[in-house]
């Protein structure tokens, strides 16, 4: 027998088009066109559209394409507008922020300058999508939840890009636009300050990531298990207990002794999400603004283990024997 | 169903085989190096390191011959830097190093055939006079680097005319003017092991008097000011040392804390002192010869072709695997005694102030 499944279901759910529900005056808001495709459907929901735009949806729009679109051109630039080499390097290019020479003064355009405006826009584009989130979640009646996630993941761009730059009056400090460039600018930093393992806050920020992931797997997985058991219709199960609930929090608790239950799991997994990032935005803020050496300030606090010399005559600093 | 499956089967082989051929054969061999636990070990690829045997291997030496009887100095003319060996030795030195260095000219890529040999005519024979004194330099004064294997002609030429592996001062590629240019982030640059970095670390640190260290030395704030920028430019380099010497971070580093030196092997202190040695070479020897040479052999800026790392590596962690050339070629190992002609003096002093001349120039440039 054939059976529903949420992802590669082997059952098209094939419906009428759904507009969604009336929200009087923003409905302008919303685009008219639906369109059904079958591929769509084997992955979630068959049907594309209405997308909610609005004013901040369209500001949201223009100035993020306007940001992509510059990068994309700074880059084109830099290889003499040859699209072969644009293909070839794509991985390489790059739009860096100005020399640590500009500090926070305005560069010229072709030293950072472009960097900054599409820093503007892009931020612009960010926190415009981000009203948009709390105007959608009010005009379906939720509660903000969604937004103050994505707001939390704002925290760590602001952080990265904007405010400790700011701190640390230089825009040399953040981060360059480009695919290779940005983690090669991830390895630098950490070698700058010292490796930032010994961040405490790098560290509950892993704890946290690699946390979401395994709630994620271990929250899914026990859906879909007990899914045969009305386990989908999870909000059901969280004010009515039925079997599905029953048997998911049983696996957990002949498992390892506790379970969440099946509302908590979904608060379990928000706040490691969300923990993630504002933890992560907490140790880039820290970094060089109140800790120079991530290494030296962990062996200063005992986090860090001391090794014994590696070699019979320890290595000394050859700058400090006072050698040439 | 199993045709299906068979078909998944089949293109997940070869998927995985496409992602795989570029590994090398195992059984690696690893050797640890560190404290356990850190990651500090040395890998090998046997197949590697076959090819890495088979290109460094020594030329066979030419049989010794006396120091005794007369020197050079005295019975040949404008025998600056090597003046003080016999006869014998003078000739077998001069022998060898055509087999280095111009085994396909022949004497005749110093020595113009008919003029006698001590014209100064071609700019290469006024180059090898400075690379002879250059050498002597390393073996004399930079132990600390070279240790007691040293270096000799053969270590950088192998066979050529100018050494495979030499820099110049980098230029932005080609870019549309007026918008960004890149110093960095330049695919297939092999000065930084093809890395998103910037692509010429050598002028800054190998040419110019700058500290390669970035690293905070305290834990806490107090005025470090190394940049992001500077760091991405010593990551850079470091990617140099790796590639040059066919090894990884930790030959050196523990790679928990890089910039500790109570972390790291002692072959750090070696590679410290290399960077000083490199740094001498390129601004006391390399670029004084810059007057002499033609535009062939100079770099975009009209510079002269310069020294890092890889020039005398060549991929082994230590140049030709360790091999004791200068055993055999003891000539190579002093500077020429300080009772020399004042010429070569003079020579010297030249060059030194040139050198000063042309740091300062670079750094413009750069």
């Amino acid at each position: 027998m054939r059976e529903y499944q949420n992802i590669f279901t082997q059952v098209q759910v094939s419906a009428p088009d759904y507009p969604g529900v009336p929200i009087g005056d923003a409905e302008r808001n919303r685009t008219k066109g639906i369109v059904h495709n079958h591929l769509l459907g084997k992955l979630g929901d068959a049907q594309l559209g209405p997308i909610y735009l609005g004013t901040l949806g369209v500001f949201s729009l223009v100035t993020g394409l306007l940001a992509f679109l510059i990068i994309g051109m700074n880059m084109l630039a830099s290889v003499n507008w040859d699209p072969v080499q644009f293909v070839r390097q794509l991985f390489w290019l790059s739009l860096d922020p100005p020399g640590p020479e500009y500090g926070l003064s305005i560069p010229p355009l072709n030293d950072g300058g472009w960097w900054l405006i599409v820093g503007a826009l892009l931020t612009t584009s960010i926190m415009l999508w981000w009203a948009r989130t709390f105007q959608i979640s009010r005009n379906l009646g939720m509660s903000n939840y969604l937004a103050w996630a994505f707001g939390a993941a704002i925290s760590l761009y602001l952080v990265l890009g904007f405010i400790r730059p700011i701190l640390m009056g230089s825009w040399n400090e953040a981060v360059p636009f480009g695919i290779f460039p940005h983690l090669d600018w991830t390895a630098a930093f950490s070698l700058r300050y010292g490796n930032l393992f010994y961040n405490p806050f790098h560290m509950l920020s892993i704890a946290f990531l690699y946390g979401s992931a395994v709630l994620f797997a271990m929250h899914g997985a026990t859906i879909l298990a007990t899914s045969r058991y009305g386990a989908d219709r999870e909000i059901d199960q969280i004010t009515d207990r039925g079997t599905a609930a029953e048997r998911g929090a049983l696996f957990w608790r002949w498992c390892m002794g506790f379970n969440a239950s099946m509302e908590s799991i979904h608060r379990w997994a928000w706040w490691f999400a969300v923990l993630t990032v504002i933890t992560g935005a907490i140790g880039i803020l820290l970094t060089g603004t109140v800790v120079e050496n991530w290494y030296l300030w962990g062996m200063k606090h005992g986090i860090v283990p001391p090794y014994p010399p590696l070699e019979a005559m320890p290595v000394l600093d050859p700058m400090m024997e006072g050698a040439q | 169903m199993k045709i299906i499956n068979m078909k998944w089967f089949a293109s997940a082989a070869v998927l995985g085989a496409a992602l795989l051929s570029g590994c090398d054969i195992p059984p690696q061999e690893t050797v640890q190096r560190g404290y356990r636990g850190t990651g500090m070990e040395a890998v090998y690829s046997p197949e590697v390191l076959a090819d890495l045997v088979a290109a460094n291997q020594v030329p066979e030496a030419i049989p010794a011959v006396s120091s005794d009887g007369p020197k050079a100095g005295d019975i040949y003319q404008n025998v600056q830097v090597l003046g003080h060996l016999s006869v014998g030795e003078f000739t077998r030195l001069m022998a060898a190093i055509t087999e280095w260095v111009s085994p396909e000219q022949g004497c005749n890529y110093c020595h113009v055939a008919g003029e006698g040999f001590e014209t100064d005519t071609l700019y290469t024979k006024k180059v090898s006079r400075v690379m002879i004194a250059m050498t002597q330099n390393a073996n004399e004064n930079w132990g600390a680097h070279v240790g007691g294997a040293g270096v000799t002609c053969y270590t950088c030429h192998r066979g050529n005319n100018v050494p495979e592996y030499v820099w110049n001062i980098g230029v932005p590629p080609r870019h549309a003017s007026g918008m960004v240019h890149q110093m960095q982030n330049v695919a297939h640059q092999e000065s930084n092991a093809y890395a998103s970095l910037p692509f010429d670390p050598f002028t800054r640190y190998l040419l110019e008097d700058n500290a390669a260290r970035v690293a905070g030395d305290t834990a806490l704030p107090t005025g470090h000011e190394s940049t992001i920028e500077s760091t991405e430019y010593v990551y850079s380099l470091m990617m140099h040392y790796s590639d040059a010497l066919g090894v990884n971070c930790t030959h050196c580093h523990n790679s928990r804390a890089f910039a500790a030196w109570d972390q790291s092997n002692s072959e750090r202190v070696k590679a410290w002192h290399g960077q000083q040695m490199v740094k001498e070479m390129n601004n006391a020897y390399i670029n004084p010869t810059n007057q002499w040479l033609p535009a062939y052999r100079q770099g975009a800026l009209g510079d002269a072709q310069k020294v890092n790392c890889a020039t005398c590596h060549q991929g082994a962690y230590q140049p030709l695997l360790g091999a004791n050339m200068l055993a055999d070629y003891p000539n190579l190992s002093r500077l020429a005694p300080a009772e020399e002609p004042a010429a070569a003096m003079e020579e010297t002093t030249e060059m030194e102030s040139a050198s000063l001349d042309n740091g300062s120039t670079s750094g413009e440039a750069h």
